[in-house]
C-alpha cells in the first residue's frame, strides 16, 4: 500500500489529461477572443501595394522594413494600445499622407510578400522594382463630407484638387450654377474611384477643421450593386444576358413548377 | 575590479550582445546605418540577405501564408545557426527581454522574495503547451497567434522604432518575474525559448563538465535559471546536453573549480 503513493493510478492519470486538455481549451478561448479583437479593426489604411487585408494580416511578419525604407516617416508599426492589428504598418494620412514616392522604397524593402511588387506593374511589364508605377497603389478611397465640404457651400476652395497627385483624373472640378447668388459657380470636388489611390494627401491638405475629405480602406468606402444588375447599355454586360440563365429553382422540375408553387407562401 | 569583471565576463559580453543588437537596430531608423536594418522579426543585413524569425514563420504559414523566397531562406538561416550551433542562445545572447528579467530576478534577491516563494509546483512544461497552442491558433484563426500578443516584440519594436516600449508588456512580465515565480516568464511561460529548446536538440555549442574538479559546491544550481538542465553535475563528466540550457555562462562565471567551461581544451588534446 505504501508503494502506491509514489505510482499513478489510472483515475489520477485521467484526470490529469482532462486538466490538462481543460487549461489547453482555458488558454486557447482566451487567447482567440483576443486575437479576434485585435484583427477586428477596419479602419486601417495600408502601405502601398498591401496584399488584401486578411491575408495581409497573416503575410506581415512586423519587421518594419517599410517604415525604414519610407522617407517622410508617413508610416508607423502599430503601438499596443491602438485600435489597429499589433505591430502591423499603416499610416494616417491628416497626419502624414503618402507622398507616392515614384520609386516605391517601401514594398520592395518587404521581405515576406505582403506587400506585393505585382500589384504595381503595368500589364506586359517584367516584375522589377524599376517597372513599378505608383499610381496603381490602391491604399484606400477618398470619400468626401459635401455637408461640411465648404466648396459645396459655394465657398471657393480648390486645396485638395490642387495638391492631387493625379490633378484632374482622381479628383475633378465640377462647375454648377449658384442659384443662391445667381451669378457665382460652385466648384465642387468629385472623386473619380477607378483612379483614386488612397494616398492621402486631399485629406492632409484639407482646410477644414476636421477634414472634409478623407481616405477609407476600399471595402469600407464602397458599396456592391450585386449580380442582379445589367447595364444593358454595355457589351460585356449584354454578353451576360445571352448566358443561359443560372435560376435556382428550388427542387422543381421547371420554371412554371416553381411560380405555379404557392404552398410555401400560405404556411402561416 | 578586474576580479569583478571576469567574474561576471559573459554578463557582460551577453549585455554587449544585447545591447549591440538593440544599438545597430536603433542606428539603422534614426542614422540610415546600413548594418541590420529591420527587427529580430526579420532583418535585412548589410543589404546582403535576410535574418528572420523561424518561429514567427511557422506560424504564418499555418495561418495560411508562405513568405516570400527572402524571409524564407533568413528564417532558414537563423534555425540552423540556433538548431546546429548555438542551441538556445537566443534568450540569453539576443532577446531584449532578458534584460528585464534578469534585472527583476536580482531585484527578489536584494529583496530576498525567495525566501516567501510560494510551494505550488510550476511546470517548466507550460511553455511547450503555449508554443503548440500558438500554432493551432495560428491555424483556426489566419494570423500568427504569438506575433499578435507577444510582449517581446512589443518590447522590441517599442525600442527600435520609438513607438514607446510596450511599457505595459514590459511591466506585466517584470512583476510577474519579481512577486509572482522566479524565472517565470523565461523559464516557464515564453514559447520562444520553448520552441530553440525543441529545435536546438543537436547544437553544437555546450557548457562542459569536468567531474574530478566539481566539488559540489551547488554554486551552480543557484545561479542558473533552468537548472534541470544541471544533472550531471557531480556525477559525471560530458556536456550539459539538455537543450533548454541557454549557454548563458553564469555556471561558469560561478565555479571556483574549473569543472565548467564551454570548450574543454584537455578533452580536445586528449582526442
Amino acid at each position: 500500500m505504501l508503494k502506491k503513493a509514489n505510482t499513478t493510478t489510472r483515475r489520477e492519470a485521467i484526470l490529469k489529461v482532462f486538466q490538462g486538455v481543460g487549461l489547453l481549451g482555458l488558454g486557447g478561448l482566451v487567447w482567440s477572443a483576443f486575437l479576434n479583437k485585435a484583427k477586428a479593426s477596419k479602419l486601417v489604411l495600408r502601405p502601398p501595394a498591401a496584399i488584401e487585408e486578411t491575408n495581409f494580416l497573416a503575410a506581415c511578419i512586423k519587421c518594419g522594413s517599410c517604415v525604414q525604407a519610407c522617407p517622410y516617416d508617413t508610416l508607423t508599426l502599430a503601438k499596443p494600445e491602438e485600435d489597429v492589428p499589433i505591430g502591423t504598418p499603416y499610416f494616417i494620412p491628416r497626419i502624414i499622407p503618402c507622398y507616392m514616392c515614384v520609386d516605391v522604397p517601401c514594398v520592395p524593402a518587404c521581405p515576406t510578400g505582403a506587400l506585393d511588387i505585382s500589384k504595381l506593374i503595368p500589364e506586359g511589364k517584367t516584375e522589377l522594382p524599376e517597372n513599378m508605377d505608383v499610381n496603381r497603389s490602391d491604399m484606400g478611397l477618398a470619400v468626401i463630407d459635401e455637408k461640411s465640404c465648404i466648396a459645396f457651400w459655394g465657398i471657393q476652395c480648390d486645396a485638395c484638387y490642387r495638391v492631387c497627385p493625379l490633378i484632374g483624373e482622381a479628383i475633378t472640378l465640377d462647375f454648377e450654377r449658384n442659384e443662391r447668388t445667381g451669378k457665382h459657380a460652385f466648384l465642387k470636388p468629385i472623386v473619380h474611384p477607378d483612379v483614386c489611390t488612397g494616398c492621402g494627401k486631399c485629406e492632409h491638405a484639407c482646410i477644414t477643421e476636421k477634414a472634409s475629405i478623407f481616405v477609407l480602406p476600399r471595402e469600407v468606402a464602397e458599396g456592391k450593386s450585386g449580380n442582379f444588375y445589367l447595364k444593358g447599355w454595355e457589351d460585356q454586360d449584354e454578353s451576360l444576358m445571352q448566358e443561359e440563365p443560372k435560376s435556382d429553382l428550388k427542387g422543381k422540375s421547371s420554371e412554371k413548377d416553381y411560380l405555379d408553387d404557392w404552398e410555401d407562401l400560405i404556411d402561416e | 575590479m578586474n576580479n569583478y569583471i571576469y567574474r561576471h565576463r559573459f554578463l557582460w559580453l551577453r549585455r554587449l550582445s544585447q545591447v549591440g543588437i538593440i544599438l545597430l537596430f536603433v542606428g539603422a531608423n534614426v542614422y540610415q546605418w546600413n548594418i541590420i536594418v529591420g527587427n529580430l522579426s526579420s532583418a535585412h543585413v548589410l543589404g546582403l540577405f535576410y535574418l528572420s524569425d523561424p518561429h514567427a514563420i511557422i506560424q504564418m504559414f499555418l495561418a495560411g501564408f508562405l513568405v516570400g523566397t527572402d524571409a524564407l531562406v533568413g528564417g532558414i538561416i537563423v534555425l540552423l545557426l540556433y538548431g546546429l550551433i548555438g542551441g538556445r542562445a537566443y534568450c540569453s545572447w539576443v532577446c531584449p527581454m532578458n534584460i528585464v528579467t534578469d534585472t527583476a530576478l536580482w531585484l527578489r534577491k536584494k529583496l530576498n522574495i525567495n525566501e516567501v516563494q510560494f510551494r505550488t509546483p510550476i511546470n517548466r512544461k507550460i511553455r511547450y503547451w503555449v508554443l503548440l497552442l500558438g500554432f493551432i491558433l495560428s491555424f483556426f484563426s489566419g494570423v500568427a497567434a504569438f506575433e499578435f500578443v507577444s510582449p517581446v516584440s512589443m518590447l522590441h519594436r517599442g525600442i527600435v522604432f520609438g513607438i514607446g516600449f510596450g511599457q505595459s508588456a514590459l511591466l506585466v512580465i517584470f512583476l510577474f518575474d519579481l512577486f509572482v515565480l522566479k524565472n517565470g516568464w523565461c523559464g516557464h511561460v515564453c514559447p520562444i525559448g520553448a520552441f530553440y529548446s525543441t529545435v536546438g536538440k543537436f547544437h553544437f555549442i555546450k557548457v562542459q563538465h569536468t567531474v574530478e574538479n566539481c566539488t559540489d559546491c551547488n554554486n551552480c544550481f543557484v545561479v542558473c535559471p533552468e537548472p534541470q538542465v544541471l544533472k550531471i553535475i557531480g556525477k559525471k563528466s560530458g556536456a550539459i546536453s539538455n537543450s533548454e540550457c541557454t549557454n548563458c555562462g553564469r555556471c561558469i562565471e560561478v565555479c571556483d573549480d574549473k569543472a565548467l567551461k564551454f570548450i574543454n581544451k584537455e578533452k580536445i588534446i586528449r582526442r
